[in-house]
């Protein structure tokens, strides 16, 4: 009991940052299954929710400005995908990547500049930026209710790609690109659809994200973002499955090492699991092996 | 059509860029006799972006208050060319060799002990003297003839903060808490060990990496371990971390904490909350000497008059320890030159020696070393219903 009472938070903490990650992570590997781009622009997007949240909340109240944000950060989405990624559809996927980057420094940088780079706090949001306690541990009610919402907006999710029709368009789009073109597909209402998902993914968990982590600053998407990229390769990247399962194991992982007191290789212990995984198995926990076709 | 609107951008964008540099050297040259440069190397993003941005707001603040000097019989003007260093140790040298190209006098900064150092040989071969207003850290003056500093050093407020947190709290186990590669944070979290440890105390000490934002690890073992009091010197970023997951955590240790800390970042996080932070600290607002209150009082209506200043001191008008500081190492710069006669740099460095003088945040004098000569900080207590800092005490060390 001793031994579950000190170790507790530890855990709690885990799976939370891990749904955290898991929710920024579907955004990585839908936009990579369909145009299999790396769309590093994604953690800056989850930053700027965060700060639409601050000004936004700081003029209305939060029914009317948590829809907002959600609604504002899905424009953004579908804009940064129709002005920096669609004029370059048919070039080599290098020169997206590249655009991505840019996006990616553009969005940082504009919050610089607007923000004069200080923290700014994230407003509380009643029901979950409270505390409860469980046993001995005490920490936000949030804890609880990321891991509950991130396996609900999966299973919708799922259910949304294996049932409806834009969902298979989605899926013929991601097995291949031309041919679905051919078949009367239309592509580019396809991409706007996963960049709008992505983007809403990324509202949501930057709600949770920062009303656990109170304080959002310029880069503070550079490093959730990353450790979601890490978590989607992890789990197979363009497997939302693996996406999920990927973000729980990064985030626990961390917190695990932590509370060992390994705190100087919690980063690197991550990474070298990381590395074994891709060595065991190339393409992930739930990739699925491609046949590359000549 | 496609690859003309390509190379019409193209070239507005080239366009823009040859004509700004074409008048920023118009700018240098135009009457150089008769201006005084004094260059600000000084961090306006990056992590450390928010101090050092109050920062440079004491030493434009001092610029609108003395902006001329006369040296034998000719009127100089006193201009500032501020670079940004960006935080980073990689970036910091090229911020300095843009100033060295603008021919300063005399350069200011950093905030962030790591910049300062990286930079220090690029100033010391120019053969420009550099005063540092608030990197705390020894090295930083040690070794060299052309770095000096008016704050206090580390080593002093390591053992004030351990001395404090004996007097005040009488505490018997302490938790530190570092970020690893950061020259302040774990310079300052070293001293503070052996202090607190040669009073009697024992430590645990943990640290973490760039961009880390889950503290609940740490925090969840500082409990755990029963300890008294956790000293953070952290960047404000990882502050207002620290100090939110401690209150939704519940942990109700006291937080103690270097000068980074002092910065309304910190009230805000931990406003309406019962978690309880103590700060050291080199200037309290509350100051009622004369300087002090009249600095006060000037400096929040300068930043009240200007929107933007405004919003680089993080939208308040609460006035950063730095803010005060460099406004001092504005003054103490300006002093120099006076003595020197002459903006040369060689010979502001010679004469740097000897300055004295009695600035907002007390006595400034340089020692043998060029460090500060001071032997007290303010103990600051954040309020947490009005978002405000409580002055606690002058400590001094035993």
């Amino acid at each position: 009991m001793e031994f579950i009472n000190k170790n507790l938070p530890y855990i709690l903490a885990g799976i939370s940052l891990g749904g955290q990650y898991a929710l920024i992570s579907i955004g990585y590997t839908m936009v990579y299954g369909i145009l299999r781009l790396i769309n590093f622009a994604h953690g800056d997007i989850f930053m700027f929710a965060g700060f639409a949240m601050v000004y936004l909340a700081a003029s209305t109240p939060l029914y009317v400005s948590i829809p907002l944000v959600i609604i504002i950060t899905v424009i953004l989405g579908f804009l940064i995908e129709r002005i920096a990624y669609k004029p370059l559809r048919s070039a080599p996927r290098m020169s997206v990547m590249i655009s991505a980057i840019g996006v990616s420094y553009l969005l940082q940088n504009l919050a610089w500049y607007f923000t004069s780079g200080l923290a700014k706090q994230y407003p509380k949001i009643p029901w979950i930026s409270g505390s409860i306690t469980i046993g001995s541990a005490t920490t936000p009610i949030v804890t609880i209710i990321t891991p509950i919402l991130t396996v609900l907006l999966v299973i919708i999710l799922v259910m949304l790609i294996k049932y409806t029709k834009i969902g298979m368009a989605m899926r013929a789009v991601s097995k291949d690109f031309e041919t679905s073109q051919i078949m009367g597909i239309n592509i580019n209402s396809v991409i706007s659809f996963t960049f709008i998902i992505g983007s809403f993914l990324a509202a949501i968990s930057s709600i949770l994200y920062f009303t656990s982590y109170s304080t959002v600053t310029p880069v503070a998407g550079a490093m959730p973002g990353l450790r979601a990229f890490v978590a989607a390769v992890f789990g197979g990247i363009g497997s939302i499955p693996g996406a999920v399962v990927g973000g729980l194991i990064i985030g626990m992982c961390e917190n695990i090492t932590k509370g060992l007191g390994w705190t100087t290789f919690s980063d690197a212990f991550t990474f070298a699991l990381l590395i074994i995984i891709l060595v065991a198995k190339p393409t992930g926990l739930f990739g699925e092996k491609t046949t590359e076709k000549v | 059509m496609k690859k003309i609107t390509a190379l019409l951008l193209i070239l507005s964008l080239v366009l823009v860029m040859l004509t700004g540099c074409g008048s920023s050297n118009k700018n240098s040259d135009a009457g150089s006799d008769n201006v005084i440069r004094i260059g600000v190397y000084e961090p306006s993003s990056g992590d450390n972006g928010a101090g050092g941005k109050q920062e440079v707001l004491g030493i434009e603040f001092a610029n609108t208050i003395v902006n001329k000097v006369e040296l034998g019989g000719k009127t100089y003007d006193i201009k500032l060319e501020i670079v940004d260093n960006e935080s980073s140790n990689d970036k910091g040298p090229t911020a300095a060799a843009t100033l060295v190209g603008k021919k300063c006098s005399i350069v200011l900064g950093s905030y962030g002990s790591s910049v300062s150092i990286a930079a220090s040989d690029v100033f010391g071969n120019a053969g420009i003297p550099v005063i540092g207003v608030s990197c705390t850290n020894p090295q930083v003056t040690l070794g060299n003839t052309h770095y000096f500093r008016i704050c206090y050093l580390d080593p002093f407020q390591g053992t004030v903060l351990a001395n404090f947190a004996v007097d005040q709290f009488n505490a018997k186990k302490a938790y530190i808490l570092t970020k690893l590669g950061d020259d302040y944070s774990v310079g300052l979290g070293n001293y503070f060990k052996e202090a607190f440890e040669a009073l009697g105390g024992t430590v645990i000490e943990e640290n973490f990496q760039e961009g880390n934002s889950d503290f609940t690890a740490y925090l969840t073992t500082a409990a755990n371990a029963g300890v008294d009091v956790i000293f953070a010197p952290t960047s404000t970023e990882a502050a207002s971390l620290i100090i939110g997951q401690a209150v939704s955590q519940g942990i109700n240790i006291p937080l103690l904490a270097g000068d980074t800390w002092d910065s309304s970042v910190i009230l805000e996080a931990a406003k309406g909350s019962s978690q309880e932070i103590f700060v050291s600290t080199f200037f309290d607002e509350g100051d009622d000497s004369a300087a002090g209150s009249k600095f006060v009082k000037d400096f929040k209506a300068w930043l009240n008059a200007n929107p933007d200043k405004l919003a680089n001191n993080g939208g308040n008008d609460i006035v950063a320890a730095v803010s005060a500081l460099g406004y001092d190492a504005y003054m103490v710069a300006v002093e120099a030159i006076k003595a020197a006669g002459t903006p040369d740099p060689k010979a502001i460095n010679e004469v740097l020696w000897n300055v004295k003088y009695t600035g907002v945040t007390g006595d400034i004098a340089f020692d043998e070393i060029g460090d500060a000569i001071r032997n007290v900080a303010y103990i600051k207590r954040s309020n947490n219903s009005d978002a405000s800092w409580e002055f606690v005490a002058i400590q001094s060390v035993k």
